[in-house]
């Protein structure tokens, strides 16, 4: 288990004062001027070899990414650093950890990032209804302004470093950074076709990079404490600690900081009490996030929890968001909610998600209650991949795996439904 | 929808919202959001000129807000866009009441990681309550919605009341919320399960106890 001392987010539980007198004495904003002075160049470089990959869900590597961004920018097309709080994901709630509990550590990570790609200013786009948090965010960055780590020649660095808070009102898609950017605009968040990519072209047709609130909230921690050390946890290409967020039937749900790479069984039994009713009583899980397909017990019990780990289970960590379903659980029912969720939040843009995430989702309805023909079943698995890969950003893809893998695991189960309903049929049609 | 709600006509709309404007506390608001992007941006700050509106809207009406027409043209015109662009925006973002609505919006999250911690149950206390989905109480008290996810996964079930979460919810601990919401009191937001604070495992963090008492700091031990 990874020792409380190599935990970057110590008041990740808010036992302690957000504030940046209290913030300070955890360490945070220490010399963060001497941090920056090494240049820009070599904090992208460290990054790069801390191993960083993004924590948002995709698993870019930070450090190359960061790298994009022009070099050279002018007054009239400056750099911008957008940072994605609009955290939506079924399972995901460790940004709001972050930033109602140690903001701080996100708001120095947005000075040291926002200095290594040269950018002008950052803004933090925090979901809608985030409301408390958002306040705090805000109270958070007001102290930074007071005490001059922000502003004008930003923590005594010589770099002038803007930091605003930019609320959303309610649109799981704005999580993607080209909707995200649309958004921050002040447009309806509908993604925008790549290329041209943010860091040619994002916001206000700038040079943007949108990163995740731990992705930057972590950089802090490894420039003080040496890309060595952050790569020493986790797998090749794995590197780091990552927080982890347990829901559903678990003894005791949790979010929790630990080493990337842990076994799936004792990251629960370690800090969430074990399955609810014993390893026996597991049925499934998603390990990250209502957008990757699901797991079956068998296959899920020892999978290492990282990018890869996860990928060799036909499945992905995502935003290491991990949905635990026992056997009490109505698996279908669980996933035909997921595809309502990805109905309700379609923008409308393309027409195989606009269309299809309704149609997938009154289909699973049926499937729910077997109301539905066997090689029903099948065209349902062909509209899914009609779907996927078919639409311009990825939450096509993400209404299509979670039922991907359902048939892929559970097609027995949606085989008894049908013929079970049919048999009440048939018998009620015999009286 | 069964229960949908009264929009009330355009006549009647305009005739009470037609002379909308921000308050002098608010736009004082509005103008420091504005202030955060760059000139000739401010298209940027709608998002948040509607929620300002929306809860001068609330304010004045005692209940949570909403945005009548007028009041997206009074924005729209405010930050110098056209009133369809306003509009879209309005209409897009799940946050923007387009109907009034109660004192209380009680805001359930539904998905799949609430789903499987019981928020049917959540759903059951409010109905047997007299609270209907989509619909606003008689009393004008209580306006009920079931929404996606909220990012509380870990403190599931939950719901949003207004500004506040209350998470860790069962059936009596969503009774006594409206209960109490209902005559006038205050409830503990946050988790209702006794003795939990956040989102440590139920019972005691597994890790950074140290964190507890103290305001502890690891760098010497690094």
């Amino acid at each position: 288990m990874l020792a409380d001392k190599d935990r970057i987010f110590t008041n990740l539980y808010g036992y302690q004062d957000f504030a940046l007198k209290a913030a300070q004495k955890r360490g945070d904003w220490d010399k963060t001027a001497a941090l920056m002075k090494v240049g820009q160049d070599a904090i992208i470089e460290e990054v790069k070899a801390s191993g960083l990959r993004g924590r948002g869900g995709a698993g870019f590597p930070t450090g190359m990414k960061w790298s994009f961004m022009p070099k050279a920018p002018t007054p009239e097309r400056p750099n911008f650093l957008v940072i994605n709080a609009d955290e939506s994901e079924p399972g995901s709630c460790k940004d709001r950890e972050i930033i109602r509990h140690d903001p701080h550590k996100l708001i120095e990570g947005a000075l040291i990032a926002g200095f290594a790609m040269r950018a002008r200013a950052a803004y933090i786009y925090i979901r809608g209804e985030y409301i408390f948090e958002a306040k705090v965010l805000e109270q958070a960055v007001a102290e930074a302004y007071s005490a001059g780590l922000l502003g004008k020649n930003a923590a005594k660095s010589g770099y002038d470093f803007d930091v605003f808070v930019h609320r959303g009102a309610g649109a799981y898609i704005c999580g993607e950074e080209t909707a995200m950017i649309e958004s921050l605009e002040g447009k309806k968040g509908q993604p925008r076709l790549k290329p041209p990519f943010p860091a040619g072209a994002g916001l206000y047709g700038c040079p943007t990079t949108v990163n995740n609130v731990e992705s930057i909230a972590v950089v802090p921690t490894i420039l003080r404490r040496g890309a060595a050390w952050f790569k020493s946890f986790g797998r090749e290409n794995n590197h780091g600690t990552k927080l982890f967020q347990i829901s559903g039937h678990v003894e005791k749900p949790c979010v929790v900081e630990e080493e990337m790479g842990i076994p799936f069984r004792e990251l629960i039994e370690k800090h969430c009490g074990g399955i609810r009713g014993g390893w026996d009583n597991l049925l499934a899980v998603i390990p990250g996030g209502s957008s990757v397909p699901l797991v079956p017990a068998a296959m899920m019990m020892d999978v290492p929890m990282d990018f890869d780990g996860c990928k060799a289970v036909g499945s992905g960590l995502g935003t290491a968001a991990v949905i635990v379903m026992d056997k009490s659980t109505d698996i279908v029912r669980a996933i035909s909610r997921l595809s309502y969720f990805y109905k309700h939040e379609s923008c409308g843009q393309c027409t195989p998600c606009r269309e299809g995430t309704g149609w997938m989702w009154r289909v699973m309805e049926k499937m729910r209650i077997g109301n539905a023909e066997i090689g029903d079943i099948d065209t349902l698995y062909d509209v899914t991949k009609q779907v996927e890969g078919h639409t311009i950003c990825a939450l096509g893809d993400a209404a299509a795996w979670p039922i991907q893998g359902l048939i892929k695991h559970f097609r027995p189960e949606m085989e008894r439904r049908i013929h079970e309903a049919k048999g009440n049929n048939m018998l009620e049609a015999a009286e | 929808m069964a229960g949908a709600v009264h929009i009330p006509d355009e006549a009647e709309t305009r005739a009470k919202w037609g002379g909308f404007a921000f308050s002098p506390a608010y736009k004082a608001k509005a103008d420091i959001f504005i202030g955060r992007y760059p000139a000739g941006r401010q298209q940027s700050a709608v998002m948040a000129l509607l929620d300002l509106a929306q809860r001068q809207v609330g304010e004045e009406t005692q209940t949570q807000g909403w945005l009548p027409v007028p009041v997206i043209e009074y924005v729209a015109s405010y930050l110098g866009m056209p009133y369809m662009r306003t509009y879209e925006v309005a209409t897009f973002y799940t946050m923007y009441n387009l109907a009034p609505v109660g004192r209380f919006h009680v805001q359930i999250c539904g998905t799949t990681p609430c789903m499987l911690r019981g928020s049917d149950d959540i759903i059951a206390a409010c109905k047997n309550r007299g609270l209907v989905k989509g619909g606003t109480t008689p009393d004008g008290l209580f306006t009920l919605n079931e929404v996606e996810c909220m990012g509380n996964c870990a403190s599931a079930p939950m719901v949003q009341i207004n500004d506040d979460n209350y998470e860790d919810l069962d059936y009596d601990s969503m009774t006594a919320i409206l209960s109490d919401l209902a005559e006038g009191k205050q409830p503990k937001v946050g988790t209702q399960l006794p003795g939990r604070h956040t989102v440590e495992p139920f019972g005691g963090a597994t890790t950074l106890q140290a964190m507890v008492d103290k305001n502890h700091d690891y760098r010497g031990d690094w």
